[in-house]
């Protein structure tokens, strides 16, 4: 089989009409690891026991006749921040090099009881924190469309995993724009679901008010599937919204003519890529020939949202990374001689710059004397940014615009300048801080064929309509 | 410039991290230029904005509660064993650095 063609529908179709079996395709994905991986650096843990045991499962179920679940045999891969029992998770940082978890993530769990087979686990920025996979402990992550270039963060290895064709889809966190930004530098689809809209249970946390899990897949469609599998109330997660789940893949056909989509100016601005811009431009017209209606609409605070978010998300992660003290599991200095120094001697060893810088940042934020200066502020900031979405959504349906500023920069080319970096997330970091769903699909490539991608976002525990948005563009395009 | 060397060094005490001499430098030159770029928050009046810890207090909740009682829904009855069956307790272990098999082992607690 054509490994770079096959979607969830066509592989599943494949095993359950015996035209190849799923551990044939786990198998033919392993070869095409081993050969292209060393080159891309998308894994970090292979899982290959587990991953033939389910593939052999499938195989016999579609031997009986039994009709397979919704991802049955379809080849997965996990970012290495979602804990998988008895596969190694490290978060992409030395201080858990040698985890091995206990237990699974809730949505890697519910992957495989609908029959996916998890390949392995996918490399990231450390804890998640940055936007070029640069930040990883172990290796970088080369862009498969352009291997001297990033392939964006902190879920390099899912986005690039998929459009290497190294995985048919893969779970990927989105934190401050970990899934959209990766998935648009490598031209694939990112969706990052509503805030609660899936469980977090097993998540490694970095900001847990903004944490996301979500799927990067080659199709629209796809990526509708895996959320219809991941969705919906998770007893273990508190934070998992009591919300019904509709049929995503009914709605997905449903016509677009009629939507409003809001176009705000405050995204096509300075710093904007005039390549970029001429794409996304002529996105939004190929939908407005389908029949949307193009509304202009302000987000009046889009430019507070970078600063609002380093102080939101680096409070949170300086508690959050508090656990890793060398007492429980990870790694433990060797030579201090107190409990404090084991702490500390711990810490600085097994986390990396980046992760210290914001655990530094966080921590001085939270401090006190501080606290109001900037903790505060951000949060009433957060809430001016969450009116100006509740306003812009009284007047339309959905809201496009670019989902990064630049395509896939060069290696090498951010990591001397952290504010430089964060800024690569200008566009992603605000549905985030609302906890609004967004999408990010491919709409061409600059002239150097790097792809450039769409961001679509919807209201609140409304993916349906930017599912149906992202897939009419799609067949259209 | 916001932060000190003394600042620094207090906040990484704070945060148990040991930095070295050079962390420490490079340290106080990004924390600078990062705060410098967030004072722009101040460009904006937030005197009766009330802050937001975060988005689930918005929705999904019962509507008609007020409190806590919105999020009756993720509340549920203390049962014996949990949603999950505890760990094994050679299971809870095995990722330890250091234990006897029944406790995790730490250095030295109380420093004379």
């Amino acid at each position: 089989m054509d490994l770079n063609t096959l979607t969830i529908d066509a592989v599943r179709d494949a095993v359950q009409e015996r035209r190849t079996t799923a551990t044939a395709l786990a198998e033919a994905f392993y070869s095409k690891i081993e050969k292209d991986d060393p080159q891309i650096g998308a894994y970090l843990t292979l899982s290959k026991e587990r991953a033939l045991e389910q593939a052999a499962r499938m195989d016999s179920l579609a031997a009986k006749g039994e009709k397979l679940p919704p991802l049955g045999g379809v080849p997965v891969g996990i970012k290495d921040v979602m804990v998988t029992r008895g596969v190694r998770t490290t978060a992409g940082s030395k201080i858990l090099a040698n985890y091995v978890p206990p237990y699974d993530c809730t949505a890697v769990a519910r992957m495989e009881a609908a029959g996916a087979v998890v390949l392995g686990k996918l490399n990231c920025d450390e804890f998640a924190m940055g936007s070029s996979t640069e930040n990883s402990a172990w290796h970088p992550v080369h862009n498969p469309r352009d291997l001297s270039r990033v392939p964006g963060g902190s879920s390099g290895g899912s986005a690039a995993a998929v459009a290497a064709d190294m995985a048919v889809a893969t779970l990927g966190s989105d934190t401050g724009g970990s899934i959209r930004q990766p998935a648009s530098f490598c031209g694939v689809v990112g969706l990052m679901p509503t805030y609660g809209r899936v469980s977090r249970y097993g998540l490694i946390a970095f900001a847990s008010s903004l944490d996301h899990i979500g799927p990067l897949t080659k199709t629209v469609k796809d990526a509708a599937i895996v959320l219809q599998i991941i969705a919906g109330r998770d007893p273990m997660d508190s934070t998992s919204a009591e919300v019904p789940v509709p049929d995503y893949i009914a709605e997905l056909e449903k016509p677009v003519a009629g939507l409003k989509l809001g176009v705000a100016k405050e995204y096509f601005g300075e710093g904007l890529d005039s390549e970029i811009r001429q794409s996304v431009e002529a996105a939004i017209q190929k939908l407005a020939k389908l029949g949307c209606e193009i509304v202009p609409v302000s987000l009046p605070h889009t430019e507070y949202a970078i600063p609002t978010y380093y102080i939101v998300a680096t409070a949170e992660a300086s508690s959050n990374l508090a656990r890793f003290d060398g007492v429980r599991y990870g790694h433990r200095a060797s030579d201090a001689r107190t409990l404090s120094e084991m702490y500390r001697r711990t810490r600085d060893q097994g986390f990396g710059a980046e992760v210290k810088r914001r655990i530094m940042l966080g921590t001085y934020a939270l401090s006190a004397g501080y606290y109001d200066a900037y903790y505060l502020k951000a949060q009433k900031v957060r809430t001016l940014l969450v009116r100006d979405f509740e306003e812009a959504f009284k007047k339309v349906d959905a809201i496009v615009t670019p989902t990064s500023p630049t395509a896939a920069f060069k290696l090498g080319e951010k990591t001397s300048d952290p504010l430089a970096m964060y800024l690569a997330d200008i566009f992603t970091v605000t549905a985030d801080l609302v906890g609004i769903p967004g999408i990010s699909i491919p709409c061409g490539e600059t002239k150097e064929k790097l792809p450039i991608g769409l961001q679509i976002l919807g209201k609140h525990f409304d993916e349906s309509t930017i599912l149906r948005v992202a897939h009419a563009y799609e067949k259209a395009a | 410039m916001k932060v000190t060397e003394k600042d620094v060094a207090y906040v990484a005490d704070l945060a148990n991290l040991e930095l070295t001499e050079k962390e420490r430098s490079s340290m106080l030159r990004d924390l600078n230029s990062i705060l410098d770029y967030i004072d722009r928050l101040n460009q904006l009046d937030t005197t009766d904005v009330s802050p937001m810890a975060q988005v689930s207090d918005q929705y999904g909740v019962d509507e008609s509660k007020t409190g806590s009682a919105r999020f009756l829904y993720s509340i549920r009855e203390d049962i014996l064993e949990g949603l999950r069956k505890s760990l094994p307790h050679d299971v809870a272990l095995q990722n330890a650095p250091d234990s006897d098999g029944t406790f995790f082992k730490v250095p030295k607690v109380i420093e004379r």
